[in-house]
């Protein structure tokens, strides 16, 4: 069986993928302030992850990709659920989100 | 061919409206770009056959996620512009990382090819004639159960930890004790008077002020609810 599926290249979605994730890490680090756009990069990065998933998925006809895409929707929801939980109570602990410095652990 | 062009124009659109997540300098017209980017990577979920995972994706990031974000950043009263700042600092080292990430995903892809026999290899081939939703729940519920079960201990893991963050006593609210409800009895609270016909309670001494105020409740049930 040829593993042609989808009428797009698997090279075209890895090559958005590549920059969906670049995206996410440059955010990371242009937000350093602003947790909540910290998390926002966070989410572009998972779903570069899920966009090579599905890609590979389509490339060679396994659904396996497909599944393992669903895990990592439902990691992704969890950790923006935790990680907005997080920036609430740090918001009530400290008034602001401004994560540049956080040190509350340092003893 | 049409699905090239669909392709090019949803992959546009969202490499720029994750652009505009990480640049804007507004953290709402963040959560929106991030909406527009989560429904174009949907479309290209649907382009890549995953019809499935394209409506989960829809359902799941824009009608649960972001919208949890967009009730945070409009919850928590932020003064956002203080957050701003630091750009011109962090664009050398942030570019420098991106950059590296791209050579080396660059590299990567330039020696990368699919194995002879990666048809032979597949673990779980999508069969014909039956659609996406159908093929995946086939295969998540038997070869996959673990995974599945898995994947509802993390989310069950992420609610109770998402309620124990956040969950707190405030010193103003008043709780119910029921221990102290059920211990009280009608002679402690309720007086009960004689009152001639048509007499106003001036004569009977006015105001009649209850026995005794509300019990407080007792010292180490604060104690109890004080460690959040």
């Amino acid at each position: 069986m040829p593993i042609t599926n989808g009428s797009v290249g698997v090279e075209h979605y890895l090559a958005v993928s590549a920059v969906l994730l670049m995206l996410g890490v440059f955010g990371i680090f242009l937000n350093r302030k602003n947790v909540i756009v910290i998390l926002m990069a966070i989410e572009l990065i998972l779903l570069a992850v899920n966009l090579n998933l599905v890609a590979f998925s389509a490339a060679l006809n396994d659904l396996t990709g497909q599944v393992m895409a669903m895990l990592v929707l439902t990691v992704a929801a969890a950790e923006a659920a935790i990680g907005l939980a997080i920036v609430v109570v740090y918001f009530r602990n400290r008034g602001s989100i401004q994560v540049e410095d956080v040190n509350l652990m340092k003893g | 061919m049409i699905a090239d062009f669909f392709f090019y124009v949803f992959a546009v659109i969202l490499l720029l409206s994750a652009g505009a997540v990480i640049l804007s300098r507004n953290p709402v017209h963040s959560v929106l770009f991030l909406i527009l980017s989560f429904f174009n990577a949907s479309a290209l979920f649907l382009i890549a056959g995953a019809e499935f995972l394209a409506m989960t994706l829809v359902i799941v990031y824009v009608g649960a996620v972001a919208v949890l974000f967009l009730f945070v950043v409009m919850m928590l009263d932020i003064d956002f512009e203080s957050l701003r700042g630091g750009l011109q600092r962090y664009t050398g080292i942030g570019g420098a990382v991106g950059a590296i990430l791209l050579v080396e995903l660059i590299m990567v892809f330039g020696g990368w090819h699919l194995a002879p026999d990666a048809a032979r290899l597949r673990m779980s081939p999508i069969p014909a004639n039956i659609s996406n939703t159908e093929a995946l729940g086939r295969v998540m519920y038997t070869d996959y159960i673990f995974l599945f079960q898995t994947a509802g201990l993390v989310l069950l893991v992420a609610m109770i930890g998402a309620i124990v963050l956040t969950l707190r006593d405030r010193k103003t609210s008043r709780h119910q004790v029921i221990r102290t409800q059920v211990a009280r009895t009608a002679a402690e609270t309720v007086e009960m008077m004689n009152l001639t016909l048509g007499a106003g309670t001036t004569e009977s001494g006015g105001f009649l002020r209850p026995k005794e105020s509300e019990p407080e409740a007792p010292a180490h049930e604060e104690a109890h609810h004080a460690h959040h």
